[in-house]
């Protein structure tokens, strides 16, 4: 058996979404599944989230939005991500996301995105996946 | 009900039925789960009978709609006399489109309006903060100044319709800006009529859309209150609410506890500050959610009423019967939605609409099918607002009052939901009372608890959730989403230049020194933050008003 690095997830709310249940619930089940969680709280702008990602050395950034601004906050943070050398950094969202916004999403860099009714494994094998650990 | 020897003879011939018949059917076919549970996780047994409910004391537990404890209702007719207010929550993009669907809402029969503001609105932030970006006119409509308030509502008069906003922590502003425009309507403010949520409380518990500190946060909620019993009688002055509670994740005797804990927080504020209980008691309102277990909602909404009731009476010493009454607001369960196969959720709807008018709601908004996916189309919000008009019109559960009442199953229900009311209360109040557990994240982690659980079993499939663990199938995308206009805020920005370039500076500056002089001291701040906004003070001004002064809350995580 080889030891593997455990993966470190920053769990944002970007913009002054409130709806934050599903952001905690997935905190808590990526803790339980072995990674080191850290999670931003709410009101956080790009900046922020970008910054935490940065200082916490993070392998993934996990982005909630339910309020409709996922088309303007997620591309601005994995361009910001980008412009900072954070590229390997594994960018996934979720929330409330129509279907029609996925695919200009993944476009701008966002690795997937997770809907409501998503199972909670299935992220968490997606994220195993696809992480990169240096 | 039963005489004791009645009693007796049901309780062996249960036994007897449990012995026999069932575990001879039971062993050759085993039922479905070894325990079956409401999706608060209640246990729901076999069968329940007048054993279940021998302590029943008819008079003292249930007595009469529009009577002490109120369990029947707050009304002694119910719906026989006049239907739930059919509101539904509604607003998007400019004050211009969003009044547009409120003229279309009350041409198709409903009778209230309920205004959703953007976030920006809800936080504070006017359109052109840098905090806004990405959130102008997305969840509500953008509303910065009295100018778009008079947009709104134009042509609405506001002495024919009532309004409720959802609005908590600029709640003060918000509030004053529709009496501003009332003035200007020639409309008098003992004829204006509606809510604001002004709950503070879940905000900081679950919903997130607070500014200030608690204290400073309760003054606000505090001197709306006392201003309306002065000068807005009919106003419901707050809207205690455990719709988000729910929503948040909590079970449903959880979010009556917490709703009814943050309740006992404004009334004790209310009264350190020197306020009579039966002068305000009568204007608090109530505002829950529906899920989809029709038997366990009612029993929920039986269990609060009786309890509130309780509590006014005999831990506040209220006299007014309408102190008593707990009168409130429902919506049907948001996150009970599914964006696969959308057209399920009319279904849902339909059932906690039906949970709603079984439960005595005073008024409803019905969720649309589209919710999990997008805000909802205008198609969408009219079979919303038809499954109301069905329900009330054609099921007859509108017909006969409380007609859940008497039945086994609900009655022990609705003890048993009482029942874990009163352990939380007695447990918060054990803690120092809600500001205090909300501190030390008792109430969120209770409800995340709750959550985890949930999504747990839906996970295990040990709950069935149509559409997301049975009975799923491939689909294409639904089509036709609302969309708002991305430009919105460019649209807000320049209108919000205009409207600040063309104030009087003087008196702008002047009502806005006035608010901030009040606010350091007791006085009531209304009639300075009616003054401001009638001097052409936006939402964002007021508010750094007080963030100068209280600064802005930052609460510890709990995860």
């Amino acid at each position: 058996m080889t030891a593997k690095k455990r993966v470190k997830i920053i769990m944002a709310k970007p913009g002054l979404d409130g709806h934050d249940r599903g952001a905690k619930l997935l905190a808590r089940v990526f803790a339980e599944a072995g990674m080191e969680v850290v999670y931003t709280g709410l009101r956080q702008t790009p900046e922020m989230i970008v910054d935490a990602a940065l200082q916490e050395d993070a392998d993934v950034v996990g982005l909630s939005s339910l309020s409709g601004v996922h088309n303007y906050f997620f591309p601005r943070v994995v361009q910001l991500l980008k412009e900072k050398g954070l590229d390997d950094v594994l960018v996934v969202g979720g929330g409330i996301i129509p279907e029609e916004d996925v695919a200009e999403l993944k476009k701008a860099g966002v690795a997937a995105i997770f809907g409501p009714g998503t199972r909670t494994d299935d992220i968490i094998k997606f994220i195993e996946d696809n992480v990169s650990r240096s | 009900m039963f005489d004791k020897e009645q009693l007796k003879s049901i309780k062996a011939k249960k036994e007897e039925w449990d012995c026999g018949p069932v575990e001879k059917v039971c062993a050759k076919f085993p039922e479905r789960r070894s325990v079956f549970t409401t999706i608060s996780g209640e246990e729901v047994d076999r069968l329940y009978t007048p054993a279940d409910v021998a302590d029943l004391d008819y008079e003292n537990k249930l007595g009469f709609p529009g009577e002490y404890p109120f369990t029947r209702g707050v009304q002694p007719t119910m719906y026989r006399g006049r239907l739930w207010t059919m509101r539904q929550y509604a607003g998007f993009g400019t004050a211009r489109e969003t009044n547009a669907r409120y003229r279309y809402l009350l041409k198709q029969g409903q009778t209230g309006l309920s205004v959703a503001f953007d976030l920006p609105t809800q936080s504070g932030y006017d359109s052109d903060h840098p905090l806004s970006m990405g959130e102008v006119g997305k969840v509500g409509v953008a509303i910065d100044s009295i100018d778009d308030m008079r947009v709104l509502f134009d042509q609405i008069p506001l002495d024919k319709v009532t309004t409720s906003m959802t609005i908590n922590a600029p709640a003060t502003v918000l509030l004053a800006m529709y009496l501003a425009l009332a003035e200007a309507q020639d409309v008098p403010y003992d004829k204006v009529g509606g809510t604001v949520q002004n709950d503070i409380l879940k905000e900081i518990i679950c919903r997130g859309q607070y500014i200030y500190p608690p204290l400073p946060s309760m003054r606000l909620t505090v001197d709306l209150i006392k201003y309306c019993y002065e000068y807005v009688p009919r106003w419901n002055t707050i809207s205690i609410s455990g719709y988000h509670i729910r929503e948040a994740g909590s079970t449903a005797a959880q979010e009556m506890a917490f709703t009814i804990a943050n309740g006992i927080s404004y009334v004790q504020a209310c009264m350190d500050a020197g306020m009579e209980i039966d002068s305000f008691g009568p204007r608090l309102s109530f505002f829950y959610n529906a899920f989809t277990n029709v038997l366990e909602e009612v029993a929920k909404f039986r269990a609060g009423r009786r309890y509130w009731a309780k509590i006014m009476k005999e831990r506040f010493g209220a006299k007014n019967p309408r102190s008593m009454m707990m009168r409130y607001h429902v919506q049907t369960g948001g996150v009970t939605l599914t964006a696969q196969q959308p057209l399920n959720n009319v279904v849902r709807v339909a059932l906690q609409t039906l949970a709603t008018a079984y439960g005595g709601a005073q008024s409803l908004h019905t969720n649309s099918f589209d919710e999990a996916l997008c805000l909802p189309t205008e198609e969408a919000v009219t079979v919303a607002l038809r499954t109301q008009q069905i329900v009330a019109e054609e099921s007859g559960a509108a017909d006969s009052i409380d007609p859940l009442a008497g039945s086994y199953y609900v009655e022990a229900m609705t003890d048993r939901i009482e029942e874990e009311i009163d352990e939380y209360i007695k447990k918060i109040d054990a803690m120092g009372g809600t500001l205090k557990a909300i501190e030390e994240g008792y109430i969120q982690r209770e409800i995340q608890d709750s959550a985890y659980r949930f999504q747990k079993e839906i996970e295990a499939n040990e709950r069935i959730y149509v559409g997301i663990n049975k009975y799923t199938m491939e689909e294409p995308p639904l089509k036709n989403l609302l969309k708002v206009d991305p430009k919105q805020q460019e649209i807000e920005t320049e209108k919000l230049k205009k409207f600040r370039a063309a104030r009087d500076q003087e008196v702008w500056k002047s009502a806005l020194d006035r608010l901030d002089e009040v606010s350091r001291t007791d006085e009531n701040v209304m009639p300075a933050v009616i003054e401001a906004v009638k001097a052409k003070a936006t939402v964002g001004e007021v508010c750094d008003v007080w963030r100068n002064i209280w600064g802005e809350y930052r609460p510890k995580e709990f995860v």
